[in-house]
């Protein structure tokens, strides 16, 4: 449907997207008692670490290997080295995802073979998990940092089952553009369904902004290594986000789980495809808890269509999350007459808009104008000034709202909820008419009218 | 309490009203408002309809004297706009608690009163009697009449408390109100040839801003407008108008006849809705300011206006009559809007399949069958036979009022709000265009496919499922004659009395009655609205002949 093009500047103005280190850094924060390592230079930490504590308001585990400039020309191995020895030393973590940065791809360092070096010197680390993972931040983004590095802690990670498969038990792999509070949700629905997930990486446990017992130096919740080791034995593979077939393919190949890819988890389809698949795989029939949501998000879009029918949404995200939000909101009767992302996906080509450009937020405000919303992260808040409409805040990073990592988006209840949301944005927006603006509606509809054939 | 029945008789007996000039002394002495069947009434009272009546008087205090329920459950509910003062749509009241009602609230609603003029500086107080204090006693003209000498304010007694009748008669005594106190109290500065006066329009949604540009234009001057976007000085200066239109039907009816008496201003009823309408209602207003003494080219321009506006319009609809040609609308509304709105939808290409009438008088109910002889009208819609209703008729969207909304949207049937809650203006030129565009964008929108869809464990639709239990309905029914008998009989003739079928059928059959009046007489049916007495002769008709055979055999 939509044609993908690039924006063709050179300069990038007011950047969207954001870097694959970050993306692979938090999806190691889902894993329990896990120190995330940038091999980079400090401000590649520090910058991350700062916007994840805005978006997050939360401490987060974030190390450097702190290369200096004759570190990166002489190499990194040494910084490695040493950063895992403190790391482990200091914090004790069960697994420590080293994340390489451009300078060090740059320069050619081979974390892998470091790695391997590593183990073979220093056997006391026999105990802790090493993943290293490339993400050099000069090519694709955060969406692709966080799918590498799941597929690459299957990989590395997951054992060959050994004996029989447990019918109860399942996986998930959540795409990057899922909040903790959709994996809360997604977690209660599979249960409500007598199985047991395993989320691969689980950010719900470590980045719910709960007050822990303890202070600990590295992730306080999550999977645990020992529990994506046993992923092998479950029956069935549920990957979220066109992100997540790598992984889910990674998976089937290690341990021979076939899988399910659900690209869209928000609005009435994509949530009656869940709960269908979910029946299928549990045999059991689906829950009346959600015959009853079920049944309170069709009010909810009854109640909710007069106000987004017609409406010209703008929308910001990465891909995956563009295309759930996307198709959400033209299923309400949006239309979508801007879409810029981050980068390259299949999915690109079915986002409901003629056209997406990847590219930054400056692509996205000229291509705005007069439209009824935007869509994007914090960052778009001057844009959405400067157009005089309101922003829906969606993906990373929210720096200026709370409850972030609570935003829920997935699944009967949480598209209800959206729908009160976002339609309340639309209903705080109506202009109150007044003796000049007569003649608006007329030319309204000259503008502004979906197109029947488009939907 | 006397001179407020005084005056209901006088409002009841309106030489306007073509109903009332053909009913007996006897008839209209009762009165043409339904009485409220307990149990069975669903509009507003008599408060509510003088409040909405007067409201949108936009810089005025409007204060109920009562207790919370009155103000506190209605206050600023209604979308009329202002371009100016926005005193209206804060809520006053008085608020009257227990020792109010047992002490009396006449000094409550005096220092209330003094307050509101203090705080606010309004030109005016107007107060709505309610039926608590009418019913204490309160008397709050002579409450008004004091706080208006001390303060040196106009202060309004609008006395329409809710248990004298309906939202319709509500209306009317709040005309009477404005005659009485308002109207004729000043002067306008100045008077030109082109000032006219707009009865019954209240301005919901902006829409009349919708066509003011227009008169504008036109250099028609609105000395006043009763009451939407009007000051408390326009309604004061009203009586020296050229011409006046009445565009809500019968609801203000009074006010327009008594200024023709009183002060010559010669009226006609008019509408806003749909292009054919406004030109129409346009072309009116010419003709009677120049019969006044306006230039004769004054036609002239109205003439271009028109030609250019309408072009205008059909141009901007062509790019929706594709799409919308053919689809049917299902219509329920009262009052008003029922024939006003046809004649804008039947222009955008839509058929109307069907029309509730519940509110409409009878005048109404001729003018809908006169502008559009297909339309069923249906009396009542029960919530249950909605669905059935959607179905049969094909409709693909229905229009409606704010309460039957949700009927029609728990049915998954695109669904148009058309009236005083609405958030879009359907007058004028540019009204017509966005009704269609909104009915357009309530039918493309693409959440109907999807709520259609049956859920993924259901093994059948929700359709299937109603019509399956129609059906089984439908099957008893046959199978049992007797049930069936029950729920012919059952069926309601007079709404206003709650008369079935089977209740008249018996008093005719047992006291050999031949005419309406007996029937009325006998059962009550008929002595509402009189709306029902088609059915009432086709019953009497239909026992004769089932009795005429069972004699011969006798």
């Amino acid at each position: 449907m939509a044609k993908v093009v690039s924006s063709g500047k050179y300069c990038t103005v007011n950047p969207l997207r954001m870097s694959q280190p970050l993306g692979a850094a938090l999806a190691f924060m889902g894993v329990r008692n896990c120190m995330p390592l940038l091999h980079g230079s400090q401000g590649c930490t520090s910058f991350g670490l700062v916007l994840f504590v805005r978006h997050f308001r939360e401490s987060i585990p974030l190390q450097t290997t702190a290369m200096s400039e004759v570190a990166t020309v002489l190499g990194g191995f040494d910084n490695v080295e040493q950063a895992i020895v403190n790391i482990v030393n200091r914090t004790k973590p069960d697994i420590i995802g080293i994340c390489s940065t451009g300078v060090t791809e740059i320069k050619g360092d081979d974390l892998d073979s470091f790695i391997k070096v590593i183990r073979a010197k220093h056997p006391e680390l026999a105990g802790v998990a090493l993943v290293p993972v490339s993400t050099p931040d000069f090519k694709d983004a955060f969406e692709d940092g966080w799918a590498t590095t799941v597929a690459k802690m299957v990989d590395v990670l997951v054992e060959a089952p050994a004996g029989a498969r447990d019918p109860a038990r399942i996986n998930v792999l959540p795409g990057s553009h899922l909040t903790a509070g959709d994996l809360d949700e997604l977690r209660d629905i599979i249960e409500a369904f007598g199985l047991q997930p395993t989320f691969l990486p689980d950010i719900s446990g470590s980045l719910d902004g709960h007050v822990p017992d303890d202070f600990t130096p590295t992730t306080h919740g999550g999977v645990a290594v020992g529990e994506i080791a046993a992923m092998g034995r479950a029956v069935h593979t549920l990957a979220i986000g066109e992100q997540m077939r790598a992984a889910a393919i990674a998976l089937e190949a290690k341990a021979g789980i076939p899988f399910t890819l659900l690209r869209r988890l928000t609005g009435l389809a994509a949530s009656d495809a869940l709960m269908a698949c979910l029946a299928r795989i549990s045999g059991r029939p689906v829950p009346q808890k959600y015959r009853r949501q079920r049944s309170q998000l069709v009010d909810a879009m009854l109640d909710g269509h007069f106000y987004f029918g017609g409406k010209q949404v703008a929308i910001g995200a990465e891909p995956d999350m563009l295309l759930n939000i996307g198709g959400w909101l033209t299923e309400m009767g949006c239309r979508i007459t801007a879409a810029v992302t981050t980068t390259t996906s299949p999915v690109l080509e079915q986002v409901p808009a003629d056209e997406v450009v990847v590219g930054d937020l400056e692509d996205l405000e000229t291509r705005a104008e007069g439209c009824d919303l935007l869509v994007t992260h914090s960052h778009g808040r001057q844009a959405a000034e400067r157009l005089g409409v309101p922003l829906h805040r969606i993906g990373l990073p929210i720096f200026d709202r709370l409850g972030a990592a609570h935003q829920l988006a997935v699944g009967y209840r949480g598209t209800r909820d959206l729908i009160f949301t976002v339609g309340n944005l639309f209903i705080a927006a109506i202009r109150e008419p007044t003796i000049d603006s007569w003649r608006q509606a007329g030319v309204m509809a000259e503008q502004g009218d979906a197109k029947v054939t488009a939907h | 309490m006397s001179s407020l029945a005084d005056k209901i008789q006088e409002v009841f007996n309106e030489p306007g009203c073509a109903t009332n000039t053909g009913k007996s002394e006897k008839q209209r002495k009762k009165g043409c408002t339904k009485p409220l069947q307990p149990g069975g009434a669903a509009g507003g009272c008599a408060f509510d309809g003088a409040k909405i009546a007067l409201q949108p008087i936009v810089d005025v205090a409007h204060l109920v004297h009562g207790p919370i329920a009155c103000e506190g459950s209605s206050w600023d509910n209604r979308g009329v706009k202002s371009s100016g003062s926005k005193l209206y749509r804060t809520g006053f009241t008085t608020d009257m608690g227990e020792n109010d009602v047992v002490f009396g609230g006449e000094k409550r609603l005096f220092k209330s009163i003094r307050e509101i003029i203090e705080k606010y500086d309004p030109p005016a107080v107007f107060v709505y009697q309610t039926c608590v204090p009418a019913m204490m006693g309160d008397d709050i003209a002579a409450v008004c009449k004091l706080a208006a000498a001390k303060f040196g304010k106009p202060v309004i007694p609008i006395i329409s408390p809710g248990f004298v009748g309906p939202k319709n008669l509500g209306n009317k005594l709040a005309g009477e109100a404005m005659l009485d106190h308002v109207i004729g109290t000043q002067e306008p500065d100045f008077t030109t040839p082109y000032d006219i006066n707009i009865i019954g329009e209240y301005n919901v949604a902006g829409e009349f801003w919708q066509v003011k540009p227009l008169l504008d234009e036109l250099g028609i001057r609105i000395l006043s407008c009763l009451s939407g976007d009007a000051r408390y000085h326009e309604v004061a200066r009203a009586h020296r108008a050229r011409a006046a239109m009445m565009v809500c039907s019968t609801a203000m009816i009074n006010v327009a006849r008594k200024m023709e008496e009183r002060y010559g201003i010669p009226f006609f009823e008019g509408s806003f809705y749909g292009i054919t309408d406004t030109s129409d209602s346009l072309r009116q207003i010419a003709t009677l300011l120049i019969a006044r003494g306006a230039p004769d080219e004054l036609m002239g321009r109205v003439e271009a206006v028109i030609a250019r506006e309408e072009a205008r319009a059909w141009e901007a609809l062509k790019a929706f009559t594709p799409r919308l040609t053919g689809k049917k609308v299902l219509l329920i509304t009262g009052g008003v809007k029922s024939w006003s709105v046809v004649a804008a939808l039947q222009e955008a290409g839509l058929t109307i399949v069907g029309t509730s009438v519940k509110k409409s008088t009878k005048e109404d109910k001729e003018r809908l069958k006169e502008m559009s002889p297909d339309v069923h009208q249906i009396d009542d819609l029960r919530p249950r036979e909605m669905y059935k209703m959607l179905k049969d008729a094909q409709a693909d969207i229905m229009l409606s009022g704010g309460r039957s909304q949700f009927v029609a949207l728990k049915a998954r049937m695109p669904w148009l709000d058309i009236n005083q809650e609405r958030s879009y203006g359907y007058e004028g030129y540019v009204g017509v265009v966005e009704l269609v565009r909104q009915i357009d964008k309530a039918l493309s929108n693409p959440i109907w496919a999807q709520v259609r869809a049956p859920a993924p464990w259901a093994e059948i639709s929700w359709e299937d499922r109603a019509d399956a239990a129609n059906a089984a309905d439908a099957a008893a029914l046959a199978a049992d004659p007797a049930l069936a008998e029950a729920q012919r009989r059952g069926e309601l003739v007079c709404h206003c009395r709650q008369i079935d079928v089977g209740t008249i059928e018996d008093a005719v059959r047992s006291h050999d009655l031949t005419v309406i009046a007996q029937v009325t007489q006998l059962t009550q049916a008929g002595g509402g609205c009189g709306g029902c007495k088609d059915k009432i002769a086709s019953i009497l008709g239909r026992v004769a002949a089932d009795a005429a055979p069972a004699a011969r055999v006798a």
